[in-house]
């Protein structure tokens, strides 16, 4: 991409948060180099004309790929949940999803 | 091992020789060298003796085990079998064990194949050299002091070790072809959808392949024949029969149309490679093959196309690792807190680039310039190959554009390394097989590999050219 679109710091600071990964200031910095250093590479796609170019999402093409509605053998519930860090009642047990900090949890208990 | 897997497996069959025999030696040979190359994650002995005595009871009760009749072979670490530790070389899967059997093993275990252990690998398949691994890299055999290549490097290094006369790999942008060309072996990758990846770890979807690396050409061409198969549990699975590729490997390739690509010759590949490839187009011509210059102008964008493609499928694919079903789980106070604390532990610096590259070539406002045009030159890269294939049956190329290269070379410059997919990535790309067959040496005595690559389907050619190659 031309320089006006060079990732910044705070691009990638964003995409970690996205991409549910925690990087250090110093990670960051070193991951905003090398991630420029691939997006200028790839910068030389741009000068390609591709306007009456259809994408290619899939190199050979099938359509309409169904098998026969037949129940056969799956995974039981235990082979499934076998493999669970933290199982519970036939269940994968995660740690709370949402948690209130004390004084808006306050609030919210009282509405 | 001393022989190949396609004799080994005749004298099991016959009776001449026990699968257990052929097992026992392959174990040997692993005690004996891994401790050097680092090339197995697993090995899998009990399981193997076992197996090898099944098949052993099978022969003396007059029934045929199948054409891979007490054959070891080693499996990538990202390919699934039932029971037996899966690691893809990463952290966050440490200790899981897969609740069921990859197609591929299916397939191996049905023609009599014993699965003789898992192999190292970079890390989810993202590299060449097999640095990026969580258990340490794999040395080359070839040269203790180089890398074997990668991702599939462990599998390319227990063949060129004599460890196991057979291995999978998985190639997405290269990855069974160039550890292959840098091991001195020949590597495998089928047309996109020929081998079911049922129970392979998900890379790049679009892109990933399973396919055999062996110490030869025939042995290469019997495990795609045994693998190759339509697969209801794979959407993208092929439904076309796949022509016999023991009988192409006997065939005769006078008359047959042969490109060099120019485009991947000069500039950027290291002279002792463009020489090989050189002489490579010598030895077909002698054989009788019709040999032209072609170009594919558009495979230099291959590259720049890949390195979005791939790290934006990846991106996705990498998201169900979160610490809620399987494999590594780090405590956090709520779930997103672990799913954060799980991922940074669990990935090592080239996941995460690439999961950060793709989600960004993904992001809104990028999306069109990143993703969509780079799906866009991948049109343009197929469409150069159909116009090369108008004048020939089968195209040459490098598989790597140098020789193994050195440990810390290029791991911590991420474009120097990818640029070592050059060569392989535009068949990726397209779908297409490609075959790297070892021919001759160049710096150092190291191994070149060169490259055939064929149009999808027509793996018979690929492997008739490449035949006629190792004759040469």
């Amino acid at each position: 991409m031309s320089s006006e679109h060079r990732i910044s710091i705070e691009d990638v600071a964003h995409v970690a948060k996205l991409a549910r990964l925690h990087l250090s200031d110093e990670e960051i910095l070193r991951f905003t180099t090398q991630l420029a250093d691939v997006l200028d590479h790839a910068s030389d796609i741009e000068s390609l004309n591709t306007e009456e170019v259809e994408p290619t999402s899939h190199p050979y093409p099938l359509s309409n790929v169904f098998r026969s509605d037949d129940p056969g053998p799956t995974l039981s519930s235990e082979e499934a949940l076998s493999q669970g860090p933290e199982v519970e009642d036939g269940q994968f047990r995660v740690p709370p999803i949402l948690i209130r900090s004390q004084q808006s949890g306050a609030a919210a208990m009282r509405q | 091992m001393r022989q190949g897997a396609l004799t080994l497996a005749r004298h099991v069959r016959s009776g001449e020789m026990s699968a257990v025999e052929v097992v026992e030696e392959s174990l040997a040979q692993i005690k004996a060298k891994d401790g050097r190359i680092s090339a197995f994650n697993a090995v899998l002995g009990e399981r193997s003796r076992r197996r090898a005595a099944e098949i052993d009871r099978q022969v003396a009760l007059g029934e045929d085990p199948g054409p891979l009749a007490g054959i070891p072979v080693a499996l990538k670490d990202n390919i699934c079998a039932s029971g037996v530790p899966t690691t893809c070389s990463s952290r966050i899967l440490e200790g899981w064990l897969p609740p069921y059997d990859a197609t591929v093993v299916t397939r191996l275990q049905a023609a009599g194949a014993v699965i003789i252990g898992k192999t190292n690998m970079d890390e989810f398949a993202m590299g060449s050299s097999t640095e990026a691994s969580a258990t340490g890299p794999t040395r080359n055999p070839c040269d203790l002091s180089r890398v074997p290549g990668g991702s599939s490097g462990g599998s390319a290094a227990a063949v060129a070790a004599g460890m196991t006369p057979l291995a999978l790999g998985s190639d997405t942008g290269g990855s069974i072809r160039q550890p292959a060309a840098l091991c001195g072996v020949v590597g495998a990758k089928p047309t996109y959808g020929r081998v079911s990846r049922y129970g392979l770890v998900a890379f790049a979807s679009s892109l990933d392949q399973i396919g055999p690396i062996a110490a030869d050409v025939a042995d290469a061409a019997l495990a795609l024949e045994v693998i190759a198969s339509h697969d209801p549990m794979d959407s993208t699975s092929i439904p076309d029969p796949c022509e016999s590729l023991l009988a192409a490997v006997e065939r005769d390739v006078g008359g047959m149309r042969v490109g060099l690509i120019t485009d991947l010759l000069g500039e950027g590949i290291d002279h002792d490679v463009t020489e090989r490839v050189e002489a490579a187009a010598r030895a077909l011509e002698e054989s009788g093959a019709e040999v032209q210059e072609v170009s594919v102008p558009s495979i230099s964008y291959g590259l720049s196309a890949y390195y979005l493609i791939a790290p934006a499928e990846a991106s996705s694919n990498l998201a169900r690792y979160d610490g809620v079903r399987y494999g590594l789980r780090v405590k956090g106070e709520n779930t997103e807190k672990m799913n954060v604390a799980t991922r940074t532990a669990g990935f090592g610096d080239e996941v995460k680039r690439r999961i950060m590259l793709g989600t960004f070539a993904l992001s809104v406002g990028y999306y069109d310039a990143y993703y969509k045009k780079a799906q866009k030159v991948r049109t343009l890269v197929i469409r150069d190959f159909e116009a090369a294939y108008r004048s020939c049956d089968v195209l040459l190329a490098p598989t790597s554009p140098s020789v193994a290269f050195a440990f810390g070379e290029r791991i911590d410059d991420p474009m120097s390394m990818y640029y070592s997919d050059v060569c392989t990535i535009p068949s990726s790309l397209a779908g297409h097989p490609a075959i790297s067959v070892p021919f001759g040496t160049g710096a150092g005595g190291l191994p070149v590999g060169v490259q055939i690559l064929a149009p999808p389907l027509r793996e018979a050619d690929m492997f008739a050219a490449a035949a006629a190659l190792e004759r040469a």
